[in-house]
């Protein structure tokens, strides 16, 4: 592996970001970020979904405008830095070719049109997607589309190479094998960039490609942790040492809570009712406590253990994880997940039980169904609109989280017959007519 | 006029009717009463150049056959003429809305309201106007019916083209800024492309409504001035007036051939190119086809000219319009100087409005009696009986025919392009052989010539249908047939839902449409023998063939305002139901 040199390419100083108007709601997605990216380094902006690193990625790219704080970019040569992004969805126009998406970035410079040819077909060769110069991107699978996403980047000769979760869409397989074709040549150097800022929230993936991974947290953003990776190139992630540093990642990302006392309720951003809660369908969790309950785990598993068993990104597994936690139903220790007695009992049951068992956990632990329930028991005709509900909570955190709280909620109660809700009358009611 | 993009899989051709409320917003009250003193405005001008009028003499049409495929040649023309107009009007204006929110404020509700007031009645004002402009030639002519025809194009192509710009997929977008396009390149590489799709659908609506307005537009009368452009349109007003059938029959006959070429030659080639700007990341199963488009690319002196005839094109979107010296980057505004200009804007709107309302009336009580208008608002719910019960009895019929037809992909296929011809074809030149069977049967004109409204309006309710049943997934079939749903309960669980969003669709068209029909379809005439039905369609038609502008102005309005009215208390909130409710995808 190349050795990093102490050369700054680019330089974030106390960034902040708040989206929203001013004086209306606001949230605070970044929160004083600081970080610097040296020559001949790969770094990885690593956190949850909603932690603000796109964010990050953007302003960088100059996309966005940061609320405050500043980013510069020192150059140790005439030439200005340039920076270019590689996009999850792949951002192609379906309506070029191959050829033109690669071009169209030298098209914007002006660069005259042989030029441009030859430096596409050039970029197109290095990337290895010689032949398929005519194709439109709908004809190409993922990695192909990814890859010519790639060349498009490279094309323009670019400094610093920007990339946001860029095999997040692809399949194991092919993530893979592009994740090993772009090491190859960073390794060998041919690609000519000096350095590559990479967002992802596949701790391995960081684990694998990262000379330094950032750890964020999420509500506010903040870099929580900066994780040097020594392994050399290439990895292997059977290697003790890399499952070690996983695991300490892991460990990390699942912490946040405790650090704060609020062990329990403190996953989640908010207090109360306030708390944002993901979608997760009860089936979902009803599944992992099955799995979890059963060999080889019995009740205990290390949780990248259980993701890769499961097939599942440490991004989807936290959100449940997270929610068994808030309804008692596990705990999240050092990277580790255990089921309670509850959640026994829950797998051990039959249908009805289980729902009554839920019922209470509902009830109990999730304030807003606590909330919801009470406010039902309390009014004679045992009915409430929704926008009694919605309103209170767009007060607390914004309008698509309030919507995919609520949504979160109704299906959870909907399960445990806790509460009935009339999407068409926007009603909730005690009784299900059912 | 409405018409809607069908273009489901991309479009959401009524988002806006979605996001507002039934209720009339002062955004829309604002942009009406800017509109009708606008309109009164240029009839004023109108009349005031009305004199030269009266010395215009034009080259007299006559009945020979040899003659027709000029004339045929001359209407498809006008109607290119104007599609252009619209193209260029699309461009500027519905740009223009989507990058500056304050020109939005005014335009979106003004796109929204023109599209749904009935346009021919608007067509002796700019006659009028347009004649006053290049008095005593036949280009003023000829740019009346022009404009005419674009009055009845434009709206909804600014329209799609505005939704498009405002829904482009944020990635793109971004990729964009991050190379740095220029606003010129944007446009080429990202917006136009981007909005093709939803702007061929909408063009072809367009010149569907382009076809009835250049019937209707070569040949007509303002008071005392008669104008005949050599054209189908003024072959057919001949060939009424002398009551000659076989003329007429011929007249048809040419019409639907330059249909059918204009169908085959021109759209169907340029539907299918505009598939490969559909936004879509894996290639769909049924792409539209066209034996032209494919011809051109397989046959290689065929494509040398496509290649040929598309240079400038090419040529324009790869030229680098110089960088401004002058940096444009926007003026950092603090929020309160920001909030300040947006007051401005909004006194100055609100200085035009107060403006409006005082023209319009000045402009009204000098002319009309509120008698007048309770006159016309009469007329106005009898045109809204026939419009609500025609709509209703096409729909009883051609639903079940359109679901019949749509589960059948063997007739789909062939019978879907014929509804579309159909639709296509303007009605009104088909008016003679009803009026004919009406005079020759003594039949009540109140009752027999309402159906001449949906004649032409009718097949965009079938092709949507067909369109509906076409799209009802294979397993919801299945899953009907196994656990034996049939007989109404299959109508009423099945069949009805699944083209309900579609049936929505087409019918806004379709009763938009008959509202404009009306104009035409409520006074008819053979030779020496007026026929005519009580409404608001007559109403205006009588008023405008006096050159009464006044009674013009008030019948265009009360229109305009029972066709928004029934937009907004009918078919929105079903539109609105069909897409939370019954969306299959």
């Amino acid at each position: 592996m190349s050795v990093i040199d102490d050369h700054r390419l680019l330089d974030v100083r106390n960034v902040r970001h708040l989206y929203g108007k001013p004086g209306g709601t606001t949230q605070l997605v970044l929160d004083d970020v600081d970080l610097a990216l040296f020559n001949n380094e790969i770094v990885g902006l690593l956190g949850r979904s909603g932690s603000g690193k796109s964010t990050l990625l953007r302003s960088i790219a100059g996309l966005i405008e940061p609320t405050s704080g500043e980013i510069s970019f020192p150059a140790e040569t005439a030439s200005p830095t340039r920076v270019s992004m590689v996009f999850q969805s792949f951002a192609l126009f379906p309506w070029l070719t191959v050829l033109e998406n690669v071009e169209v970035g030298l098209e914007a410079k002006r660069v005259a049109p042989e030029v441009r040819r030859r430096r596409a077909l050039a970029a197109i060769d290095l990337i290895g997607l010689d032949g398929f110069e005519n194709a439109y991107p709908k004809e190409l699978s993922g990695g192909m589309r990814q890859r010519v996403g790639l060349a498009r980047a490279l094309v323009v000769d670019p400094t610093i190479l920007l990339m946001d979760e860029p095999f997040s869409a692809l399949d194991v397989l092919t993530a893979e094998t592009l994740r090993t074709d772009l090491l190859d040549l960073w390794c060998e150097g041919r690609m000519g960039i000096r350095s590559i800022l990479m967002v992802t929230h596949n701790i391995e993936e960081a684990v694998l490609m990262c000379d330094r991974i950032l750890v964020f947290s999420s509500n506010p953003g903040r870099i929580v942790a900066e994780i040097k990776v020594d392994l050399p190139q290439p990895r292997n992630r059977q290697n003790p040492a890399f499952r070690r540093l996983v695991d300490d990642i892991y460990a990390r990302m699942t912490q946040r809570g405790a650090k704060d006392g609020r062990k329990d309720d403190g996953v989640f951003p908010g207090v109360g009712i306030g708390m944002v809660l993901p979608r997760v369908s009860t089936n979902t969790m009803a599944g992992l406590m099955e799995t979890l309950a059963a060999k080889p785990f019995d009740g205990r598993a290390d949780l990248p253990d259980l993701a890769e068993d499961l097939h599942y990104e440490a991004d989807e597994l936290f959100p449940i994880a997270e929610t068994l936690q808030l309804l008692r139903f596990a705990e999240l220790e050092g990277g580790d997940i255990r089921l309670t007695a509850d959640a026994r009992r829950y797998v051990d049951a039959d249908v009805d039980a289980r729902k009554q068992l839920f019922a209470q956990h509902l009830i109990t632990y999730v304030p807003l169904a606590g909330h919801i329930r009470r406010v039902l028991d309390e009014r004679p005709s045992h009915q409430a609109p929704g926008h009694r509900f919605r309103d209170e909570l767009e007060d607390l955190m914004t309008e698509e989280e309030a919507d995919q709280t609520l949504k979160a909620v109704i299906n959870w109660a909907r399960y445990a017959e806790a509460f009935a809700y009339d999407e068409t009358a926007d009603r909730f009611t005690l009784d299900d007519p059912g | 006029m409405v018409f809607l993009s069908g273009d489901r899989s991309r479009t959401r051709p009524l988002a806006r009717f979605l996001r507002a409320g039934v209720a009339a917003s002062w955004a829309d009250v604002a942009a009406f009463l800017l509109l009708a003193a606008t309109a009164v405005l240029i009839v004023r001008g109108a009349g005031e150049m009305s004199e030269p009028l009266a010395r215009l003499r034009t080259t007299p049409v006559t009945l020979d056959p040899a003659r027709l495929p000029e004339y045929a040649l001359l209407t498809t023309l006008r109607m290119f003429a104007a599609l252009g107009a619209s193209l260029v009007f699309t461009f500027v204006v519905a740009t223009l809305a989507a990058k500056n929110r304050k020109a939005e404020l005014v335009i979106v509700p003004a796109l929204d309201i023109l599209q749904s007031v009935p346009i021919l009645g608007f067509l002796t004002f700019t006659v009028t106007f347009f004649m006053g402009l290049f008095p005593g030639r036949q280009l003023g002519v000829e740019c009346a019916a022009i404009f005419a025809i674009f009055t009845s194009q434009a709206w909804n192509m600014a329209f799609s083209f505005y939704q498009s710009l405002r829904t482009i997929p944020g990635d793109l977008d971004e990729v964009s800024r991050q190379f740095g396009f220029s606003p010129w390149r944007r446009f080429v590489r990202l917006e136009l492309p981007f909005a093709t799709p939803g702007l061929v659908w909408n063009v072809m609506m367009s010149m569907s409504g382009g076809w009835f307005f250049v019937v209707a537009s070569e040949a007509i009368t303002v008071g005392k001035t008669t104008i005949a452009l050599p054209g189908i349109g003024s072959w057919l007003a001949l060939a009424i007036d002398r009551q000659d059938m076989r003329a007429v029959a011929i007249g048809v006959a040419a019409m639907a051939v330059v249909i059918l070429l204009y169908d085959q030659l021109v759209f169907r080639p340029i539907v299918a190119w505009a598939d490969k700007f559909r936004f879509e990341q894996v290639a769909s199963q049924d792409r539209p086809g066209s034996w032209v488009y494919d011809m051109v690319s397989r046959v290689r002196w065929l494509r040398f000219v496509s290649t040929v005839v598309g240079w400038p094109a090419r040529k324009l979107a790869a030229v680098d319009w110089p960088v401004p010296r002058v940096s444009l980057r926007p003026v950092r505004l603090g929020a309160q100087t920001s909030r300040a200009i947006d007051l401005l804007w909004l006194a100055a709107v609100g200085v035009a409005v107060a403006a409006a309302v005082w023209f319009l009336w000045t402009f009204i009580a000098r002319t009309l009696e509120w008698r007048d208008a309770a006159v016309a608002f009469g007329y106005g719910l009898a045109t809204l009986t026939r419009v609500a019960v025609l709509i209703a009895l096409t729909s009883l019929i051609w639903v079940p025919i359109g679901v019949w037809i749509g589960l059948r992909p063997a007739w789909a296929e062939r019978l879907q392009p014929v509804a579309q011809f159909l639709a296509a074809f303007p009605a009104n030149v088909l008016f003679p052989f009803v009026v004919v069977a009406i005079v020759a049967l003594r039949a009540d004109p109140n009752i027999w010539l309402s159906p001449l409204m949906v004649l032409g309006t009718q097949w965009y309710i079938l092709f949507n249908v067909i369109a509906g049943a076409t799209a009802i997934p294979g397993d919801l079939k299945e899953a009907a047939g196994i656990f034996g749903i049939r007989g109404w309960q299959w109508w009423r669980q099945v069949a009805l839902p699944a083209v309900f969003p579609y049936y929505v669709t087409g019918a806004i068209t379709a009763s938009g449409g008959s509202w404009n029909a009306s104009i035409v379809a409520e006074a008819v005439t053979w030779g020496d023998k007026h026929l005519e039905a009580a409404g608001l369609g007559s109403y205006i038609a009588k008023a405008t063939a006096a050159g009464d502008y006044g009674r013009v102005a008030l019948g265009v309005a009360v229109m305009s305002i029972f066709v928004i009215a029934f937009n907004r208390v009918l078919w929105r909130p079903m539109y609105r139901f069909a897409e939370q409710r019954l969306r299959l995808d």
